[in-house]
């Protein structure tokens, strides 16, 4: 009963969230509504018994993704008022059309679900961090492992587009001044 | 009334279909990054779903590495946006046609 009204009060709040965040003329609402939304899904995490990737979840969007977003919000210009044009109305509506025929065929699709069967199965009486902890560390140790250099070059990639010189505006410099200057970093 | 895996995949469906529009309809960078990020978020509730109704800690473990994914994209794509904005001065989408595309 408990999880009938979660499910609906979440998928609500959830929706209204990300509407808000895809409709809005003002970023700061938009971020703001976005980091709402991640943390009201990770109310389903929690519902449906995966307490790890619930608290991934908040730790990883709510925490680190929403912190870059601020970042970013601070060194654009995002006091002014966005605008969207809707310039092209045919390549809208056909791509629009195209994807809801997909979801149509997604959920009409007949599932084949008689045999399936769980290769890492949930097992009782231990939780939900521990079952996770030994099904990534045995089965699943490579990608992880993957996982964890892609962060790495991913981190070194933003440091070193992001990181240099945040003091100049390069909008105020010509070309031939900014390939100068872009040869004098490599040299 | 008892909640199924239907009533999930239908939310994450719901949920996907609002980051498509977004996609869409944003001409700001910024924003658009914001509807990605809904997509991304929408087929990791479809996966736990799956992982739950199904009792397999696959889809568990297959949105942990999509959380993984997402927050190097987050931070690549911040520091491609910043290198644009610091040259041009704006991140609207309009203005990036030199690929001709």
């Amino acid at each position: 009963m408990f999880e009938t009204i979660a499910f609906y009060l979440f998928s609500v709040l959830t929706i209204a969230m990300f509407w808000i965040t895809v409709t809005t003329k003002h970023s700061l609402y938009a971020l703001t509504a976005l980091a709402a939304g991640m943390i009201f899904i990770s109310a389903f995490f929690f519902i449906l018994g995966a307490d790890f990737m619930g608290v991934v979840q908040i730790i990883v969007y709510a925490g680190a993704v929403m912190a870059l977003y601020s970042f970013g919000m601070m060194f654009f210009d995002t006091t002014r008022e966005l605008h969207e044009k809707s310039s092209n109305a045919k390549l809208v509506f056909g791509l629009s059309g195209a994807a809801a025929l997909i979801v149509v065929f997604m959920v009409a699709a007949p599932i084949v679900g008689g045999n399936i069967e769980a290769h890492y199965p949930i097992v009782e009486g231990i939780g939900n961090s521990q079952a996770i902890g030994m099904v990534l560390f045995t089965k699943y140790l490579v990608p992880f492992e993957v996982a964890a250099v892609m962060l790495l070059v991913a981190m070194i990639a933003g440091i070193v587009m992001a990181g240099k010189k945040m003091d100049e505006s390069y909008s105020e410099l010509s070309e031939e001044e900014i390939d100068t200057k872009n040869a004098e970093g490599i040299a | 009334m008892e909640i199924t895996l239907t009533h999930y995949l239908v939310l994450a469906t719901v949920l996907f279909s609002i980051g498509l529009i977004g996609v869409m309809r944003r001409k700001n960078l910024l924003m658009l990054f914001f509807a990605t990020e809904i997509l991304l978020n929408s087929v990791n509730i479809a996966l736990v779903a799956i992982s739950h109704y199904y009792g397999d800690f696959t889809g568990q473990m297959f949105a942990f590495f999509i959380i993984a994914i997402a927050a190097s994209e987050v931070a690549v794509g911040l520091g491609l946006l910043v290198l644009w904005f610091k040259r041009y001065n704006t991140i609207d989408l309009d203005n990036m046609t030199q690929m001709k595309g």
